[in-house]
């Protein structure tokens, strides 16, 4: 037991990649297992994240689940044309969920959250290929969430409340393909921001048409990420730059930065369905609004003024299926699949997010230590496509100029948590 | 034993996770070398197979060497490890003894003066690269620069001692592996399987660089006689060329020859106009009806002498052509200065007219300023300044006369007038010839065509995925600032010409490089 927080407290530090964009879709083990569905499942404390509405219905008057996953995930990158191959070096990624309910009475129940939804680690070897879009990026989010939820009838409840995100992101990337200092060196700037903080919600209704039929919706709000005075670390600057065909002179000089990055609203609606006793079946439906995202839009207050880079998401769509069977009176297995829709479009392709469509197969088991406590372990293997794909909005004397290739990304993420019910 | 376990899993997840493509650019055979062996690969060749750039070597420089750039494209097709003898920093020139040597200059990059004005200009620093200190064991880039057709095999050719006279030995001195080796015995001693031979240019360049300030040695076979910045005999050129080159190809190596980019076709002498004085210039404007009197006086002896042609005649509306020295000219000295005399000048001013003006003319579009002369043009000629308050001429006077290009004629060094070009372009087309004859002789010798290559790159450029990279100086991102060398941009496009060829002459599939990803002319 010991040992078990002691490794959850050891991954607090989260950060991650994958999931349509920089969402990362591991938000509860049990539910991460059955395909990471849940809108309509009425089964722990995970529920504060998949649905607020369904606390009202979670036996128990207090239900706690934490957990994390270790996300090993790297991309490859192939370029025929040239004979360039890189691959990345991306850290652990760790999100992790902390979630509690608590029943008030009959018809009210109270429930905190806080977890990782969004977050992108992404580390290229430095002056790699496309080091003139990014060489290394983390970005970390974490939602707080105290969450209500009302009982209206035996069949209908609903449930929400605010998010609290605070996030920090930051960013390297060379200033050119060719650009360098005297001694070679390339140039290129670091933002960073910490302790970013935005505000959001959440809201969702579960309807119990029958006993054994659940239908959830669930709602989350965008939040915008606002960053206003970063700073913008310059490196390898020529001594006294100037631009060579006018002759002005060319402040790099290190300074702050403003930029915003949105993190989408995402509705899903989904049911689930209990057959044969031990079985459960569950589908979740997501639809993520990332068509806010249309660009990177980095301000400097230096002479590298506005970098403006293209984005052009489209909104995505998920489906998931999940499974569960209880197998024994102390093991629930469980397994799931599902198809992530990228919302990065052709042309649009960027290393800083390389991300395809993606089949994520989850598996995994819940060992009931005694009727109070059980451990919840899953396991996440995502496969992506070989894909041909470049970015082509990337600018050099004033033309656009493509970077492409072919990406091949693969994670794993095997996770652990403990839910307690009281 | 359950630890085991999971560590057993742990690993088998991480292995996993590799991402792998099916057909990936790293497997074995994925790049072909055709029928070439690339494993051990020797480049002999003068600066620009050193990497030279901005007016000398320098670390950043050589390793965006041409040679360096294949050997990386080499590597992903069964090319061996590359080695190059690289300087000690990035700022250029060499040190002998702990002395800065003149036999080298520090890098150039651009700079802004301290009048707003964007230039090249010396890197400040100082060279720390030290003739003396000898680097031990063998590079695969023998690239010297300075070095010409009959020095590559000169056993002792970088020994110590013959480092104070010429430039070339400077640079191989520090690499050679003995004091009686020679660049080529370095080469062939690594048993390369594939090379690239690129030699000749300083036969010639060296001698246009200065303006023609050197002996064409056309008929002279005795090479000891020559100086360093002549021409080399057609015939010895030949001779040593196949000499060296069947030592290159003795051991069954395959490889690359090059033939010479028409030398007068570089920025070096190109950029300057033949018509750089602008009225417009207040430093040039006020004094051209000044200078337009004085000069009539001359203009009626020059017709008067039945050679109306060397009038000298400056413009207040458009450019003029800058007064040069033409040695091609006959000398009329004395008679100009009993003419002058005759009508009506004191004897003094005559006869230094006479010694000015003999062989001069203003330029035209035949003559080529070289990229150095646009720093004297226009300045005062302090050595002239001094001969003429020698001769007695109080100093007002001698500084009005020792105007660079205005009135006092540019130096040989300074313009290649079109006998010069003449004897630059024969020797040049000679030497070609040569090297074209023994490629096409030879099924394991490919053939570069860097005259073409210069060609495209004075005729619209070579587009890259970003634009195009011409000659222009210090803009069109093909030329260093020396005017002479390419920048590394410039060196990745003759690296994918020799990929290029490599690919269809020994039927391979070597990939090429993105010269976008190259830098062109440094910024201070």
């Amino acid at each position: 037991m010991k040992k078990l927080l002691s490794f959850i407290l050891f991954f607090l530090v989260g950060s991650t990649l994958y999931a349509g964009g920089y969402r990362v879709s591991i938000q509860g083990q049990k539910q991460l297992a059955m395909g990471h569905t849940g809108v309509a499942v009425i089964s722990s404390a995970e529920s504060v994240f998949f649905n607020p509405a369904s606390m009202s219905f979670l036996d128990g008057k207090m239900n706690v689940s934490i957990g994390a996953s270790a996300i090993f995930g790297n991309t490859r990158f192939e370029n025929k044309e040239f004979g360039i191959a890189e691959e990345t070096d991306n850290p652990l990624g760790t999100p992790f969920n902390i979630y509690a309910t608590y029943k008030a009475n009959d018809w009210l129940s109270f429930g905190l959250a806080a977890y990782t939804p969004f977050g992108s680690s992404v580390e290229w070897e430095n002056d790699w290929a496309g080091s003139h879009l990014v060489n290394n990026i983390d970005l970390k989010a974490i939602f707080i969430q105290p969450t209500i939820a009302l009982k209206i009838s035996d069949q209908l409840s609903i449930g929400g409340g605010p998010i609290y995100a605070n996030g920090s992101v930051k960013f390297n990337k060379n200033l050119s393909r060719s650009l360098t200092d005297t001694d070679g060196n390339r140039t290129n700037v670091t933002v960073e921001e910490k302790g970013i903080s935005a505000w959001g919600y959440t809201i969702g209704v579960m309807i119990k048409p029958t006993e054994k039929l659940n239908i959830g919706f669930n709602y989350r709000s965008k939040i915008i990420m606002k960053v206003e005075g970063g700073s913008a670390d310059f490196q390898n600057v020529p001594d006294d730059f100037f631009n060579p065909a006018t002759g002005a002179q060319v402040n790099l000089s290190d300074g702050t930065f403003d930029a915003e990055l949105p993190m989408p609203a995402e509705t899903t609606i989904g049911l689930s369905y209990e057959f044969c006793d031990k079985f459960l079946f569950a589908f979740d439906y997501n639809f993520a609004q990332w068509s806010e995202y249309e660009a990177l839009t980095v301000v400097f207050d230096n002479d590298a003024g506005t970098s403006v880079s293209p984005r052009n998401y489209k909104d995505s769509e998920t489906f998931r299926f999940g499974l569960q069977y209880k197998a024994h009176k102390k093991f629930t297995v469980r397994t799931g699949i599902y198809f992530d829709e990228s919302p990065v479009q052709d042309g649009y392709f960027a290393p800083e997010t390389p991300r395809n469509d993606s089949v994520g197969y989850t598996a995994g088991l819940s060992f009931n230590v005694n009727d109070k406590l059980s451990i919840d372990a899953s396991f996440l293997y995502l496969h992506f496509d070989e894909i041909d794909n470049s970015y082509d909005h990337y600018q050099e004397n004033g033309k656009n100029v493509s970077f492409e290739g072919v990406y091949k990304s693969s994670v794993i993420a095997p996770g652990l948590g403990l839910s307690y019910k009281l | 034993m359950k630890n085991i376990k999971y560590i057993a899993i742990m690993a088998l997840g991480l292995v996993a996770c590799e991402p792998e493509l099916d057909n990936s650019v790293e497997d074995a055979g994925f790049y072909s070398s055709g029928n070439a062996d690339l494993s051990r690969f020797v480049s002999v060749g003068n600066s620009l197979t050193a990497g030279y750039a901005d007016g000398t070597l320098y670390i950043a420089g050589q390793n965006n060497s041409f040679p360096n750039i294949l050997a990386g494209q080499f590597a992903k097709a069964g090319g061996g490890l590359f080695t190059q003898p690289l300087m000690n920093d990035n700022v250029g020139g060499l040190l002998l003894n702990g002395t800065v040597s003149d036999l080298a200059s520090n890098r150039v990059v651009l700079a802004e003066s301290e009048f707003g004005i964007i230039g090249p200009a010396s890197i400040e620093g100082t060279p720390s690269t030290e003739i003396s200190n000898r680097l031990s064991g063998s590079f695969n880039n023998m690239g010297v620069p300075s070095v010409k057709s009959y020095e590559v095999a000169e056993a002792g050719f970088g020994a110590l001692i013959n480092v104070n006279t010429f430039t070339a030995p400077a640079y191989y001195s520090r690499f050679a592996s003995s004091d009686t080796s020679s660049i080529l015995d370095d080469a062939t001693a690594q048993d390369p399987t594939f090379f690239t031979f690129w030699i000749g240019s300083n036969d010639v360049l060296l001698y246009a660089l200065n303006g023609g300030d050197g002996a064409d040695q056309l008929g002279n076979p005795v090479t000891s006689t020559y100086g360093e910045n002549d021409i080399t005999d057609p015939t010895v050129f030949a001779d040593s060329y196949t000499a060296a080159l069947s030592a290159m190809t003795a051991g069954g190596a395959k490889g690359i020859v090059c033939n010479l980019p028409s030398v007068t076709d570089i920025p070096y002498f190109t950029t300057v106009p033949y018509a750089p004085l602008d009225p417009t210039n207040p430093a040039f404007g006020p004094m051209i009806p000044t200078l337009n009197a004085t000069f009539a006086q001359l203009n009626g002896a020059f017709a008067f002498l039945g050679v109306p042609e060397r009038s000298i005649v400056f413009s207040t509306t458009g450019p003029s052509a800058v007064v040069i020295k033409d040695e091609s000219l006959t000398d009329i000295s004395a008679s100009l200065t009993a003419v002058l005399a005759g009508g009506g000048l004191d004897i003094a001013t005559a006869t230094l007219f006479g010694q000015l003006y003999g062989q001069a003319r203003q330029s035209n579009a035949n003559d080529m300023l070289v990229l150095p002369s646009s720093t004297v043009i226009g300045q005062v000629n302090t050595d002239a300044v001094a001969y003429f308050m020698s001769l007695g001429l109080p100093q007002a006077d001698a500084g009005q006369l020792a105007i660079n290009g205005v009135t006092y004629p540019l130096e040989d060094k300074w313009v290649l007038i079109p006998m010069e070009q003449a004897l630059v372009a024969n020797a040049q087309a000679s030497y070609n010839a040569t090297i074209s004859a023994l490629a096409a002789a030879d099924d394991n010798i490919a053939f570069v065509d860097m005259q073409l290559f210069l060609n495209q790159l004075n005729n619209g450029g070579i587009s890259y995925d970003a634009g195009a990279v011409t000659s222009t100086y210090a803009s069109g991102g093909g030329f260093s600032l020396d005017g002479v060398h390419p920048t590394a941009r410039g060196y990745s496009l003759i690296a994918n010409i020799m990929i290029d060829e490599i690919n269809s002459s020994f039927n391979a599939t070597i990939p090429k490089v993105n010269p976008g990803y190259y830098p062109t002319v440094y910024i201070d």
